[in-house]
């Protein structure tokens, strides 16, 4: 079983946004999302330290030392785009004026617990990712359905520390997407070439199926 | 007359105290005062207890001050840095750990007369519930913990009672002043800078640009009497820039 590569599931992703939506993408697997957009479907995506309205990376040659994205490298901004102080930034973020926060995880539970800012004996840095998880009316996370070793990252109890209790309420991973309703885990949707036994097979989390 | 500008950076940090709290503004590269953090080490302070959202990036501004061991104490919210990483673990640097929106928050409210709030940030969490290691002892073992936090159920949703940062000094760096003190900043840059400013009972503002006799009062994204003193310097550039010969 091949699951989706991470363009697939950027793009998937992506699919759920909607015209008009105001969007914080993460570091990592969410920051591709922004590539995949469909026509005609205006988002425009928050960063964290300051801007809403970020395009994509500034090209070599025309960096502005004054623009740079959360991730602190140089960005560009598209037609709309704002620039303000960062309690006014997380003003829009925990008091849910954006529409959806779509993060990367460590580990997801089975409840929609979510884990992503800190593995035990590295340094922690939690950036806004606390702020995110509580203010968003939407709560998106995804991420590859196993880790390296091969372990799921959909568990049944988070072992990493908490970002937020119960907070996601989507999960998209290579294999499928899992929604979050009343804290317990359904799955929605099967990547192509996908079966429900071989996601059972690589979950650690108990699941229910919508049909 | 009103007149807060000082002819330099050393001039300018002259209230500056070893032991010092002090909120130093920016994020990535953008807004950070690196002239006034430069004449904070010429000056040799130390002990410092600082509040920014890093510990730096490359080597120069809050990467130069934990370099040269002048942090006693980093309240941020992604230190991020393994020379931090290496004094947090060798016990020599003290760690706070603040989710971004409440390190904002924490740091109006520092400067709004706010004498704490409650937020809905870190609940269920290690930096609400207490535990993540502050200190760490020459063992390498954890010497001091975070406390727990004061939690509260409103409207049905569990909150975390937070407190004001207020802090003796404010390094912060913005695009334009006026000698009034008012300021207005660029782009990325304006992030944690007037926060820093209105928080503490000392902020000192560097600038690339003067305009007076002033402002025009709807460009001012930081009203003058938040701020102390401004020195109008040269921008520490990024080396891409200064490779390119210059920018804008």
């Amino acid at each position: 079983m091949t699951g989706m590569s991470s363009d697939a599931l950027a793009a998937r992703v992506a699919a759920d946004l909607r015209d008009g939506w105001y969007v914080n993408l993460g570091l990592g697997l969410p920051t591709k999302v922004a590539d995949h957009v469909a026509p005609g479907v205006e988002v425009l995506f928050h960063s964290e330290n300051g801007l809403m309205g970020i395009g994509v990376v500034a090209p070599p040659g025309s960096e502005d030392p004054d623009l740079c994205d959360a991730n602190k490298q140089y960005t560009t901004l598209r037609p709309g785009a704002v620039a303000f102080d960062s309690s006014i930034s997380f003003a829009l973020v925990r008091g849910g004026h954006l529409d959806a926060a779509i993060l990367g995880g460590l580990q997801v539970s089975a409840t929609g617990d979510l884990a992503n800012w800190y593995v035990p004996g590295g340094l922690p840095g939690v950036g806004g990712a606390m702020d995110l998880v509580a203010g968003s009316p939407r709560t998106w996370v995804v991420m590859r359905h196993r880790d390296r070793a091969g372990r799921s990252k959909v568990v049944q109890t988070c072992e990493y520390p908490l970002t937020g209790k119960e907070v996601v309420d989507r999960v998209y991973t290579d294999l499928c997407v899992f929604d979050v309703v009343d804290r317990r885990l359904v799955l929605t949707e099967l990547a192509p070439g996908v079966t429900t036994d071989q996601v059972r097979a690589a979950t650690d989390a108990t699941f229910e199926t919508s049909r | 007359m009103i007149d807060k500008w000082l002819p330099d950076a050393l001039t300018a940090t002259a209230g500056v105290r070893s032991g010092d709290t002090v909120a130093i503004g920016g994020f990535g590269r953008a807004g950070i005062p690196y002239n006034l953090i430069d004449a904070v080490c010429e000056r040799d302070l130390t002990d410092l207890h600082v509040v920014s959202n890093n510990a730096g990036k490359d080597d120069d501004g809050i990467a130069r001050l934990v370099r040269e061991r002048r942090v006693r104490k980093l309240t941020c919210t992604f230190p991020g840095t393994t020379e931090f990483h290496k004094q947090y673990l060798g016990g020599t640097v003290e760690l706070e750990l603040v989710p971004q929106g409440t390190l904002a928050e924490r740091l109006r409210a520092g400067g709004s007369g706010i004498a704490a709030f409650y937020t809905p940030t870190a609940a269920g969490t290690i930096l609400a519930e207490g535990g993540l290691p502050s200190r760490y002892g020459p063992d390498g073992e954890p010497a001091a913990v975070e406390p727990a936090k004061e939690r509260r159920v409103i409207d049905g949703q569990e909150h975390v009672l937070e407190y004001p940062i207020k802090a003796d000094v404010a390094l912060v760096k913005a695009h334009t002043g006026d000698r009034y003190g008012n300021l207005r900043f660029r782009l990325s840059a304006r992030n944690f800078n007037p926060l820093c400013a209105m928080a503490a009972r000392l902020a000192i503002a560097e600038v690339e640009f003067a305009r007076d006799p002033g402002l025009d009062p709807d460009d001012i994204h930081l009203p003058g009497p938040f701020v102390d003193h401004v020195v109008q310097v040269a921008p520490r550039l990024d080396k891409i820039f200064v490779e390119r010969g210059g920018v804008r």
